[in-house]
């Protein structure tokens, strides 16, 4: 470049060889500033919540039920276990299902109806978490007439099967097709080869999946507002309302007082901390137990 | 949501072969033994296939079952209003009149408004950390990027109300109402909940899924593209619009309304700052309504059927909406990054 612009001949190059330097100094100069106006926020969020949360959290919040307005103290000790109650009755209702779903459409899904099955699985993906709310209320709620957690967990259950049953796919087609060659060679079955030999080698994998899967619906409130709906006291009854920690977030948020917004805040953080902490946590079981692909 | 996150680069296929040869291999054989040996894998073949192929139809049976709930419970509202009741302005439980445009506008304007912000955004994130920063910042900036997504809706919205929203009204909003306030829409009280407030908390959101999106596809263009444009003597940043952005059109484009599906089905962050009031109003400064959040609120407290029905009748037409452009969105996307998707496994 400094040649030409002395070069007399491309004099008349020059001006715009600065221009197009210039605007290549402005792109990257925005480039960099669109990274920094995205990082802040996710900065600002977590800062903030590690700022309130942190003042909020006591022995009380973790261990007690909420106190009636006006009162001090009470916690959230129901909400937290209902939200564990009713994820657990997801992954029940959810992982099988997604788990087989994934290995019909890796074993047996190379044709017309396993890619209808894949298409619907996306489609169900993208389907707003508030619409599968009301479907839940439509077949557990109206059914039982009251809300209950099992409600909330069908509900739950339904948005983790798309995600669980498209990565077990991906993850089963990853397994090389001579591992399944070897295992008919010696005479095992087919469904013996996929569970014990395919499933096994992609287990890592099928695990990220699941939690991926459960780590996106612990923080759901929408599906859950009708179905597991709250309560101020301790349920472990798949058949009555149950708090939630994520609806006891909202509400306790859009509320006047100030000692439910300090208490939404701590619950922001034991939910973030207790969904990082899960995922972590079987992420490293995972890695230690067998080889990782994780 | 869940594709962009995998890591799917790290994963190559034959890594698993030699792990699998150590450790697993001789427990397979122990197991397989007394099948050997015993009664043939055949009717085990038979059972363990039809099981599986139930799964799957599972989920189709679970859309089937939310399109046939859905349908079946908006009768009674669809038979009272018709095709009106997306044309009504009002939203009157008490008298069972309901008309859902207001939540319909509310819905499109935060949505769209998101996107207006998001999408700059996004493309200049994804474009930095492919084409610009040094490789060590990569993995760390994409993973802070995800980490967005990662955060539930509940908590963007608890944020919003209590940094976002005073922020608003302290000072953006009388900023914008002195500079812009003649164009109309900037105009009014800043009281801070706003739907400016529910476009700006939406477009935290969806940022990660139209950047991670956008990385994908930008990693996909090939090599000599860019080699190319920089042998012409293209600088980096006409290298990177001539020759990887204008190739990576159609599947940006899928991230873009990839981002859109998620905009419009986003309930609780919307739900608390957008302010509830089912009202149509040229100013961004005026509360709104958005179809998910009126479900949020009035789904549990609604009496009577038509009020019921009318409720579900919304979620019905967010349902068919949201899976319109999720549609689209994964056609656009497939053809760019995967070229044919799992098939081309098959």
């Amino acid at each position: 470049m400094p040649e030409t612009t002395q070069n007399s001949a491309l004099h008349t190059v020059a001006p715009i060889a600065l221009r197009r330097r210039v605007t290549d100094h402005i792109m990257t100069g925005a480039a960099i500033l669109t990274v920094i106006l995205v990082l802040a926020p996710l900065v600002a969020i977590f800062a903030y919540l590690v700022y309130r949360g942190v003042g909020s959290i006591n022995w009380a919040f973790l261990t007690q039920t909420p106190k009636p307005v006006g009162e001090a103290g009470g916690g959230m000790a129901n909400a937290i276990v209902g939200s564990a109650f009713i994820l657990a009755l997801a992954s029940v209702l959810g992982v099988p299902v997604g788990v087989g779903a994934g290995i019909y459409l890796a074993e047996y899904g190379r044709n017309r109806f396993g890619d209808v099955i894949r298409f619907t699985a996306d489609v169900l993906n993208g389907v707003p978490s508030i619409v599968i709310g009301i479907v839940a209320y439509a077949i557990v709620v109206l059914t039982q007439k009251h809300f209950s957690a099992l409600a909330g967990g069908v509900a739950l259950a339904i948005m983790m099967i798309p995600t669980i049953t498209r990565t077990t796919e991906e993850m089963l087609l990853l397994v090389p097709q001579a591992l399944r060659e070897a295992a008919y060679g010696l005479g095992i079955p087919r469904w013996r080869t996929t569970l014990s030999i395919t499933l096994r080698t992609a287990t890592s994998g099928v695990i990220t999946g699941i939690m991926l899967a459960f780590a996106r619906v612990a923080g759901e409130t929408a599906p859950l507002l009708f179905t597991a709906f709250g309560n101020q006291f301790w349920n472990l009854k798949v058949n009555e309302p149950t708090a939630a920690l994520p609806l006891q977030i909202f509400n306790y948020a859009i509320s006047p007082y100030d000692e439910w917004h300090r208490q939404a805040w701590a619950g922001a953080l034991v939910l973030i901390v207790l969904i990082v902490t899960a995922v972590a946590a079987v992420r490293f079981a995972v890695r230690r137990g067998t080889f990782g692909a994780a | 949501m869940a594709s962009p996150v995998l890591p799917r680069p790290d994963m190559p296929a034959p890594q698993p072969v030699d792990g699998t040869k150590v450790s697993s291999l001789p427990l397979a054989g122990r197991q397989a033994e007394p099948f050997l040996r015993g009664s043939s894998g055949e009717a085990g073949d038979q059972v363990f296939k039809v099981t599986m192929l139930l799964c799957g139809s599972a989920v189709l049976a679970t859309l089937g079952l939310i399109v046939y709930e859905l349908v079946l419970r908006s009768g009674p509202s669809w038979h009272a209003f018709g095709f009106k009741f997306f044309a009504g302005r009002d939203w009157d439980p008490v008298n069972e009149k309901f008309g859902a445009m207001p939540f319909v506008y509310g819905t499109l304007v935060s949505s769209l408004l998101a996107l207006l912000i998001a999408v700059p955004l996004s493309i200049g994130v994804a474009v930095f950390t492919t084409e610009m920063c040094p490789k060590a910042l990569r993995g760390p900036l994409s993973f802070f990027v995800e980490l967005l997504a990662a955060i539930p809706s509940v908590v963007y919205g608890l944020w919003a109300i209590f940094v976002l929203v005073p922020i608003l009204s302290n000072y953006v909003e009388p900023f914008l109402s002195r500079t812009l306030g003649w164009t109309g829409f900037f105009e009014g009280p800043p009281y801070g909940i706003s739907m400016l407030a529910a476009g700006i908390i939406l477009a935290i959101m969806i940022i990660p899924i139209i950047s991670s999106i956008t990385r994908e596809v930008l990693m996909v263009v090939p090599q000599h593209q860019r080699e190319a444009a920089l042998a012409l003597g293209a600088t980096r940043w006409e290298m990177i619009r001539v020759g990887v952005l204008r190739n990576a059109r159609a599947g940006i484009m899928g991230g873009i309304i990839l981002g859109l599906g998620r905009a419009l089905g986003e309930t609780m962050a919307v739900t608390m700052v957008i302010g509830n009031r089912p009202e149509i109003a040229k100013s961004l400064f005026a509360p709104g309504y958005t179809m998910a959040s009126v479900l949020a609120n009035e789904f549990s407290e609604a009496t009577g059927d038509v009020y019921l029905s009318a409720l579900i009748e919304i979620g019905l037409a967010l349902f068919l909406v949201t899976i319109v452009v999720n549609a689209l969105a994964r056609l656009l996307v497939w053809t760019v990054t995967r070229g044919q998707p799992s098939r081309a496994n098959a």
